[in-house]
């Protein structure tokens, strides 16, 4: 291995750092471990062992509003997931192989709402449907309620911008001789796009899709100022219980939603094998070892 | 942040025509079509984005009315004014400094790690990189909530201080416990970029240099440091932006002494209804860290 030259093997430092790693993921893993232990304890005090059970997770399906805060958060995440996956695919498209006027503009645009922090997106978005909602009052004498359509369109305006950066980097390491070749071929713009650009770009469009899958069905912020009174979503109901404080349900619905975020994780994995990316670090180089 | 070296498609479609007069129609009809593909995100980020932006600056210079409300009349600076009271700038200066040091202890636990699995071999790093991934996917609030039960006061620390023969360690509901939890949250967005920075670094310069009578310090700090900025200055943002704004944590494992601008911000708009104020407050945060992503494209960096 040529990268050790540097670091000698089983050096002081060298076992300083191997030191530091393990503790760091003690420092990632352990709270996760012990919340899923504790979900399994039969004791209503959380801080008390007792015996194993799955009490907890039968009550859980039994409570109707858990269960609806859950059917609420899979709505919005998937409309918004399939939504933002399209327009966010698009801005990429055009952003990234099209040179047109206002584009600079257009691309900053983009960016921004990554940028922004969550606390003002909400701030934003609250006002913003409480006057558009007075104006539509006006015009049509009737008001449209917050709920779950004002949750989505908040979500996909966070979400396209996810999906475009994610499937720009991956047009970004694309060939472009590939499209080219294709024209070459007596293509057309959409053939070539159809069938050499789509495919190529699908892993990216995947793990853009999963992200924004990921970030609705997590957020807690944008969600609660845009909720309205009835419809909360799964981490909205849990953080409205959490903050009154710890109880074996919470814990139960937690373990839950870890799960389904790793999950999430495999399913990702899967899409990138073979492609060499991982997330958002970088293709990973050939290496002799 | 557009400038490729890649050729315009629409350059090479003009070549293949070789036809003059026809070159500048195809241009026109590609961007015309590039703008067509782009219309629809636009559209919406204009109206779900652009719009809501700008009302929140109209607004921040609003008056509240006696019972709560927002006239639209009588602009005025109060709202901006009002973030130099002593309470609102201890608010965000006890943030600033929760924010920093958030970036700096991550920081320093995530260089010698990222570095630690950046010299592995590929297979081994491929391995603890997704051991990075599962926590950096996974629920936020579930994972701010499993520090609530640990730092609990009979949660498992409390315990084991105890059990250990010291004074319970007690620290839900304090500032310590705000860092603890935005330790937690944001420690992967470190790692992912510092990674990927020292990954994709080349170790023969770091070779050149020990070759040339450097020791292991010199060598560090003269060659992988100055290859491995682009991503702790990356990494930094990635931590500093969100805990500077962070809601959920502060409002799970901190107290009332411990008010970070996220739930101010929060506040605001839900309890004390005064919007100008919290407009103000949420337009002021975003300068900052638009300040902070400027400082950070000119550092070099291409991308997020």
């Amino acid at each position: 291995m040529t990268i050790a030259a540097g670091v000698r093997p089983k050096s002081p430092i060298e076992r300083l750092l191997a030191a530091n790693s393990w503790l760091v993921y003690a420092f990632f893993y352990a709270p996760i471990f012990l919340l899923i232990a504790l979900s399994f304890n039969d004791n209503e005090n959380v801080g008390v062992w007792t015996s194993a059970s799955t009490r907890w997770y039968s009550e859980m399906f039994q409570q109707d509003d858990v269960m609806r805060a859950l059917r609420n958060s899979l709505i919005v995440a998937s409309v918004s997931t399939l939504i933002s996956t399209l327009l966010g695919t698009a801005a990429a498209i055009s952003l990234e192989r099209f040179r047109f006027r206002g584009q600079r503009v257009y691309d900053g645009l983009v960016y921004l709402p990554i940028i922004i922090p969550d606390v003002t997106m909400a701030v934003m978005l609250l006002l913003f449907f409480a006057q558009a909602f007075n104006i539509i009052d006006g015009l049509f004498g009737s008001k449209p309620a917050f709920g779950l359509g004002t949750i989505s369109l908040a979500h996909i305006a966070f979400n396209i911008s996810f999906v475009a950066v994610v499937v720009r980097a991956r047009l970004a390491q694309l060939d472009s001789s590939l499209e080219e070749a294709a024209a070459d071929l007596y293509a057309t713009r959409w053939q070539a796009f159809r069938y050499v650009t789509l495919p190529l770009i699908m892993p990216g469009v995947a793990g853009g899709a999963l992200l924004a899958l990921t970030l609705s069905l997590d957020d807690v912020v944008v969600t609660s100022f845009v909720a309205g009174p009835g419809a909360t979503t799964l981490p909205v109901y849990v953080f409205g219980l959490v903050r009154r404080g710890v109880t074996p349900l919470i814990n139960a619905v937690s373990t839950v939603m870890l799960a389904a975020s790793m999950a999430l994780v495999l399913i990702s994995l899967f899409f990138q094998r073979g492609t060499g990316t991982v997330a958002i670090t970088e293709e990973e180089p050939l290496e002799e070892t | 942040m557009s400038e490729h070296p890649l050729p315009d498609p629409a350059d090479t479609i003009a070549e293949m025509l070789h036809q003059p007069e026809l070159e500048s129609d195809a241009v026109r009809s590609e961007s015309r079509r590039g703008v067509l593909i782009a219309l629809p995100s636009w559209i919406y980020l204009t109206l779900f984005f652009a719009i809501p932006l700008l009302i929140v600056v109209v607004y921040s210079f609003a008056t509240r009315s006696s019972t709560g409300l927002t006239r639209l009349t009588g602009w005025n600076i109060e709202s901006y004014k009002r973030l130099f009271d002593p309470l609102v700038a201890e608010i965000a200066f006890r943030s600033i400094v929760l924010a920093v040091a958030t970036t700096l202890i991550c920081l320093a636990v995530s260089y010698p790690f990222a570095y630690y699995i950046a010299t592995r071999t590929p297979k081994w790093r491929n391995l603890l990189i997704v051991l990075v991934l599962i926590p950096f996917w996974s629920n936020f609030l579930v994972r701010t909530y499993a520090w609530r039960i640990i730092l609990g006061s009979d949660g498992p620390l409390a315990q084991i201080t105890e059990w250990m023969g010291f004074e319970p360690v007690r620290l839900l509901f304090t500032n310590s416990a705000v860092l603890i939890g935005l330790v937690y949250g944001y420690l992967p967005f470190m790692v992912l970029p510092l990674y990927a920075a020292l990954e994709r670094m080349d170790w023969s310069l770091v070779e050149a240099a020990r070759d040339l009578y450097a020791d292991g310090w010199t060598a560090f700090r003269k060659v992988t440091w100055p290859l491995s900025r682009p991503g702790v200055i990356a990494g930094s943002i990635l931590v500093f932006i969100p805990s500077l704004g962070a809601y959920v944590t502060p409002a799970l494992l901190g107290g009332a002494k411990t008010t970070l601008l996220g739930d101010y911000i929060v506040s605001q708009f839900l309890a004390a209804r005064n919007q100008p104020f919290g407009s103000a407050l949420s337009v002021a945060v975003m300068v900052v860290m638009l300040g902070a992503v400027v400082v950070y494209f000119r550092s070099g960096a291409k991308n997020l």
